[in-house]
């Protein structure tokens, strides 16, 4: 059985999410293959190649695939789809967008957001935001499948395994990209951090985030945000940690100004260490915590900085 | 324009979700249900671009049991024009309710489909990008805008990195994502006036499509939980923990 793994980039760089979905995939299958579509995306296709576990790297490099738009992607992906036992992509938003078109056009289900894998037709999702685990069983002879790729361990690198170029080439006639805005950050990304700083609606304004963000320059982490936070505008939604946010499983997270609500606790409560800086003795973030500080964090948060 | 928009009864945001001992799944006897959040959002923003002119009428859609017309109504009740639907015993998987829409969408040729991102049952988010592979229609998946401009509309996307806007061809399909609107609440009398507008009921045979599970659940158990820690008396232990005992720093 081969498995075919979706390569998550930007076309300059293979993302973290890549190596875990490698990784869930040898619970899968024997053979894995890895697709990389994009636009002058050869150093991606080197990188996939290194994974260890991966037998084959396929690259579809065209100027059509450059933003990888659901439309045409769907289309290249289901046309090799009947090769393989099961097609697997992260469950980003380029995972999550285009991967049920394709399950569609298999006429199969999709199964969303995999935590862990049973069998080779058997999967573990969280459903109800985390709040209820299901282990399902799939009948399709193909297996579309979006991996929560915090929930896997990376493979390993020193890999060396074949490329070999995709020659098909799918137009998309039905959308077009415009333009897009992307969050600039020296910082490392909420979903590959290995240390997370998120701030909630103690925050009390945006200004106030770049107190986390002196912290975080000094931790080498990112910086999240909770639901709370975001609604009431101090920072961007893609900082956002939670259900309908990020769904994140660093080494530390350390939640300041957060009450804890389920929502955001179902974006981080599997972080290996948890550290919960908040006034109110009672909130619901100290049940998770691992480490907990009843304080102000504007007291607080100056002189953590300082013990760094 | 025609929007169709697609709503799904689900248990109410706020009611914490138990699992049945016995495993089989989660228990909502008794649980307060409502319109999926997403849905709402989607609702409001088809109301919205008919304030605008932009569209003429809204129809909503629903697929499950009886009950879910209480959905229908409440769509209604926001400004929707009619309802349909399509009654079945139990809730259809997503690839299935998928069909059932390509279906209706080509009966009702739709110049745009407004669907919640997903549904906070499932949690799947599949159902609009599987309608528009089924129809053949452009996405615009996690939109936060959405601008209908002639024959097409620009939708500007929740991405992992920041945002992005696509431009797409009508018919398509648009699906939201939280921050796009915040709906409305209803009025007493719209919601009166609601329960005067047509609802029409289909089954998903006459609409020619299989409701044949291809997934079995095997178990749903509660998450694993964790234990609550320790509390430290100040920043100086706190930093003491990470280092020595936690090692994290």
């Amino acid at each position: 059985m081969t498995v075919l793994v979706y390569a998550e980039h930007n076309n300059h760089q293979l993302k973290a999410e890549t190596h875990k979905l490698v990784n869930a995939a040898t619970k899968m299958g024997d053979a894995i293959h890895v697709l990389v579509a994009g636009s002058n995306c050869a150093d991606v296709a080197t990188e996939a190649s290194q994974i260890e576990g991966v037998t084959q790297v396929l690259v579809a490099d065209n100027a059509v695939y450059e933003h990888q738009l659901a439309e045409n992607i769907a289309e290249l992906v289901y046309s090799m789809a009947g090769d393989y036992s099961h097609v697997v992509a992260a469950a980003t938003t380029t995972g999550k967008n285009f991967m049920p078109r394709v399950a569609a056009l298999l006429d199969v289900v999709q199964l969303s957001d995999v935590i862990a894998v049973e069998s080779a037709d058997t999967f573990v999702r969280p459903i109800y935001a985390g709040n209820a685990i299901a282990t399902v069983q799939s009948s399709d002879e193909v297996k579309v499948i979006t991996v929560r790729a915090s929930a896997f361990d990376a493979a390993a690198t020193g890999n060396n395994a074949p490329l070999s170029a995709v020659d098909s080439v799918f137009a998309n006639n039905l959308s077009e990209f415009v333009s897009e805005e992307v969050t600039k950050s020296d910082r490392p990304e909420l979903t590959a951090a290995n240390i997370i700083i998120s701030g909630g609606r103690g925050m009390q304004d945006g200004e106030h985030f770049a107190m986390l963000e002196a912290i975080a320059d000094k931790l080498g982490a990112a910086v999240g945000a909770s639901r709370a936070a975001v609604d009431a505008g101090f920072v961007p939604n893609d900082m956002q940690v939670g259900q309908t946010g990020k769904i994140v499983a660093p080494q530390l997270y350390i939640a300041v100004g957060i009450s804890g609500a389920i929502q955001h606790l179902a974006g981080m409560k599997d972080s290996k260490v948890i550290v919960a800086i908040n006034k109110d003795p009672e909130a619901p973030i100290f049940q998770v915590a691992d480490y907990g500080l009843v304080a102000d964090l504007f007291e607080a948060l100056p002189e953590l900085e300082a013990g760094l | 324009m025609k929007i169709l928009v697609p709503v799904k009864r689900v248990i109410d945001y706020n009611v914490k979700v138990r699992v049945k001992s016995d495993q089989s799944d989660v228990d909502l006897t008794n649980a307060k249900m409502s319109m999926n959040p997403f849905c709402e959002i989607a609702v409001e923003e088809a109301v919205r671009l008919k304030e605008k002119g932009v569209a003429t009428e809204i129809v909503a859609v629903t697929v499950g049991p009886k009950a879910c017309q209480e959905q229908l109504r409440n769509a209604m009740a926001l400004g929707v024009d009619r309802g349909i639907h399509v009654e079945c015993d139990a809730f259809p998987e997503s690839l299935q309710v998928a069909k059932l829409l390509a279906k209706l969408v080509e009966q009702e040729q739709p110049g745009l489909v407004i669907i919640g991102k997903q549904a906070i049952d499932t949690d799947n988010n599949q159902t609009g990008q599987m309608l528009a592979a089924l129809a053949g229609m452009p996405q615009g998946t996690f939109a936060s805008e959405v601008v209908v401009e002639g024959d097409h509309v620009l939708v500007t996307r929740e991405v992992d990195g920041g945002l992005q806007t696509l431009k797409l061809t009508l018919p398509a399909v648009v699906s939201t994502d939280l921050r796009l609107n915040e709906p409305r609440y209803a009025k007493l009398p719209d919601i009166m006036k609601a329960k005067r507008k047509p609802l029409d009921v289909k089954t998903a045979e006459e609409l020619g499509v299989a409701l044949t599970p291809r997934v079995t659940t095997l178990k749903v158990t509660p998450p694993p939980t964790r234990e609550a820690g320790i509390k430290v008396d100040s920043v100086q232990e706190l930093l003491t923990k990470l280092r020595d005992e936690a090692k994290v720093i």
